[in-house]
């Protein structure tokens, strides 16, 4: 079996789109899958992915995303970007990718700590109530950097 | 590689899973197992049981799928299989490593 230096991965979420929430749970899970520890912290727009009533709309932005090779005025029309989101969605799915929160729901049990971040809970307004039941807490950067404070720890800002 | 298990010498690859899937048996299966400090209970062979029936049928694995397995639930899986659970399982049950990136 191989062995890893790395052994803990801390992600921040700092954005409300589609593929950066996957990306986050992809490599969050896939750590856990590899015997990592790993954690994820929820600021600014990535609350979008614990926020009960928002998580199942993420979308993928059609404006401002070179990738997509679509012409931003074209992005921009009504029903452009649900279309790109769905479109998305679906080849998702053919490869077994769990939606969002069928996904929050296998990254808690597989022992994932979800964290909400407090400058930014409070900056929206939200409350406890608002996010998933599966969050583990909010914490301050602070207290989230605590948590970073072991050897074979690596954090990644998405 | 040649490996030796359970006194016999096993076809293995690199990171030590088995080659041929024909090869393996119980006391195989208990020999690996306890190499990776496991000790197999009634749930651990219903988990093998499981896995090997979907490598047969050719369907992939993957964490989402032990979900729905009706099985096993995955604080189970991780509390049986410690340090990567779907890795483990298929080391012991003789089946190559999952090629997924969920």
């Amino acid at each position: 079996m191989s062995t890893t230096k790395v052994k803990k991965m801390l992600f921040i979420l700092s954005k409300g789109t589609l593929e950066n929430a996957y990306a986050a749970f992809v490599m969050a899970n896939g750590a856990r899958m590899e015997g990592i520890e790993s954690e994820i912290f929820f600021t600014f727009f990535g609350l979008e992915a614990i926020q009960k009533k928002k998580l199942l709309h993420l979308h993928t932005a059609t404006v401002g995303n070179p990738a997509l090779h679509m012409p931003t005025m074209l992005g921009g029309l009504p029903g452009v970007e649900a279309l790109a989101t769905k479109m998305m969605k679906r080849e998702m799915e053919k490869l077994d990718m769990p939606p969002i929160d069928e996904f929050l729901e296998i990254l808690s049990d597989s022992g994932c700590k979800l964290w909400g971040c407090k400058l930014a809970i409070d900056m929206f307004h939200l409350e406890r109530e608002d996010l998933i039941d599966e969050l583990d807490g909010i914490l301050t950067i602070g207290d989230f950097y605590g948590r970073a404070n072991e050897e074979g720890t690596h954090l990644l800002f998405i | 590689m040649k490996k030796i298990i359970d006194n016999r010498e096993i076809e293995v690859n690199e990171e030590g899973y088995l080659v041929d899937f024909t090869e393996w048996d119980r006391e195989l299966c208990l020999c690996i197992a306890e190499e990776q400090g496991i000790s197999m209970s009634e749930k651990h062979w219903e988990v093998v049981t499981y896995i090997q029936d979907k490598y047969q049928k050719e369907e992939p694995l993957s964490i989402r799928g032990i979900k729905k397995s009706g099985v096993i639930n995955i604080k189970e899986f991780y509390a049986l299989f410690p340090g990567g659970p779907l890795k483990k399982s298929t080391l012991i049950a003789g089946i190559p490593k999952p090629k997924s990136c969920i």
